[in-house]
């Protein structure tokens, strides 16, 4: 027998996950966790409605940039006009989750949270800068999102804790960002590479500051300092998109799967990177 | 804990009923309710035959826990008639044979009828993106774009 609670205030759910003893389970959009609980992969004492707290599924300004709530939907953040243009790429990632179905529920804090290394709108946050905060019986943390993920479905997050929401950071004029996954069709399937960058330019169009994150290429969604650094200084010359997919590559330790080989995936990944750096480019370029 | 009491509204109707915490929307929906129209295809969120509205918003009933729903606001395939009076979607898919088993023709129902009520006049590419989840294993598609196309334009000249 399962226990199930909706609780209205991010108080009342660190209880009822403390009281759980670390057998609780938190339910967003539900798109990972009922299918877990359906295969018999996870049994939980009691599973925890965490979107019937106000600040899980809001979307509001803070500090010149936005703070989304965990539980909020791919489809529920495509209709926030701010989103779409000043973070298009952890949009485009957060869109390109599942069906229309799956958008109509499945969240950011969830696909953080399954912790699976090809997570779709976990490289663009990352290479967004952005930040979570997690609520837990010791209080409330904030933490960069490459520092949730810890391997393959697990998380740095202690037992009673969840995540609350995310904090995107303001952005500059010339700031823009971007995401692409490679995968053998259009639609609905999961990433054998994603990369996503994001970039700020000064005035004169140079690169002045750098993140690159990669996707399905280690057993953890990866921020590629060296692929950064490779753009930054510059106007993303072919000498330097070289050194990005060099760098890129470089930090790829993937697997061998019937997605793609080792090799395969090592060399999509700097293949993706450059292209979405240009994409990300162009976007700052014509923010300005 | 014993069985959940949960109180909705489906398809316009207030509507009560029990259900253990791992009883899915569509288990409650056909075992409870009497509402077979939504189909178990895969259970997994892939296939799209449980498709219905959650508040307003596409969702595969299969992927919501019964218990979730306490107050909400349901609607699926058997509201989207009026009585004997066929959703344009119903007609044309009949008229157009955009059907051949029939299994996944509800879901795609309900989810066309929500593209098309966000979007009057949808190209192709938005129809078949928008679709992708609904999958059938029967038709090819290319019917089932082509009646939505055809549904659309009826709707539009309503």
């Amino acid at each position: 027998m399962i226990n199930f609670a909706i609780p209205t205030s991010v108080d009342e759910a660190v209880g009822l996950l403390a009281r759980a003893n670390g057998s609780g389970r938190v339910l967003a959009g539900g798109t990972d966790l009922l299918v877990q609980l359906r295969a018999g992969r996870v049994s939980p004492g009691i599973i925890v409605d965490i979107k019937r707290i106000p600040d899980l599924k809001a979307v509001r300004h803070e500090a010149g940039g936005l703070r989304v709530g965990a539980a909020v939907s791919g489809a529920e953040l495509a209709e926030h006009a701010e989103v779409q243009k000043h973070w298009p790429g952890v949009l485009e990632a957060a869109r390109l989750i599942g069906s229309t179905q799956v958008q109509g529920r499945a969240s950011l804090g969830g696909n953080l949270c399954n912790a699976s290394p090809a997570a779709d709108s976990v490289p663009a946050l990352i290479a967004a800068g952005v930040t979570c905060t997690i609520a837990g019986p010791d209080g409330r943390r904030e933490v960069a999102v490459e520092d949730v993920v810890t391997g393959p479905g697990k998380t740095s997050l202690a037992a009673g804790e969840f995540v609350v929401d995310f904090l995107l950071p303001a952005r500059g004029a010339r700031t823009s960002d971007a995401y692409q996954r490679f995968i053998p069709r259009t639609e609905m399937d999961i990433a054998v590479v994603g990369a996503a960058v994001c970039l700020a330019l000064d005035a004169n169009g140079t690169v002045s500051a750098a993140r690159v994150a990669l996707g399905a290429v280690a057993p953890t969604v990866r921020l590629v300092p060296a692929a950064g650094a490779a753009l930054v200084g510059t106007k993303l010359e072919d000498a330097a998109l070289a050194r990005l997919a060099a760098a890129a590559s470089a930090a790829c330790d993937p697997i061998n799967d019937k997605r793609g080989t080792i090799e395969f995936r090592t060399r999509v990944a700097g293949v993706l990177a450059r292209r979405v750096a240009v994409l990300a480019y162009d976007r700052a370029r014509s923010k300005a | 804990m014993s069985k959940h009491h949960i109180t909705a509204t489906v398809n316009g109707e207030a509507v009560e009923f029990l259900c253990e915490t791992q009883a899915t929307l569509l288990d409650v929906l056909r075992d409870e309710l009497g509402l077979t129209g939504a189909k178990e295809g895969c259970g997994s969120g892939d296939c799209g035959a449980c498709s219905v509205m959650l508040n307003g918003r596409l969702v595969c009933s299969c992927l919501v826990l019964g218990c979730e729903v306490d107050g909400h606001s349901i609607d699926t395939i058997e509201g989207v008639a009026e009585g004997a009076v066929l959703h344009p979607l119903q007609q044309v898919f009949l008229e157009e044979a955009a059907l051949q088993c029939g299994i996944c023709t509800p879901g795609i129902i309900v989810a066309a009828k929500a593209l098309l009520e966000k979007n009057t006049d949808p190209s192709e590419e938005e129809i078949r993106y928008w679709l992708a989840g609904n999958l059938c294993r029967c038709t090819g598609y290319d019917k089932i774009i082509r009646a939505v196309q055809k549904a659309a334009t009826v709707m539009r000249e309503a």
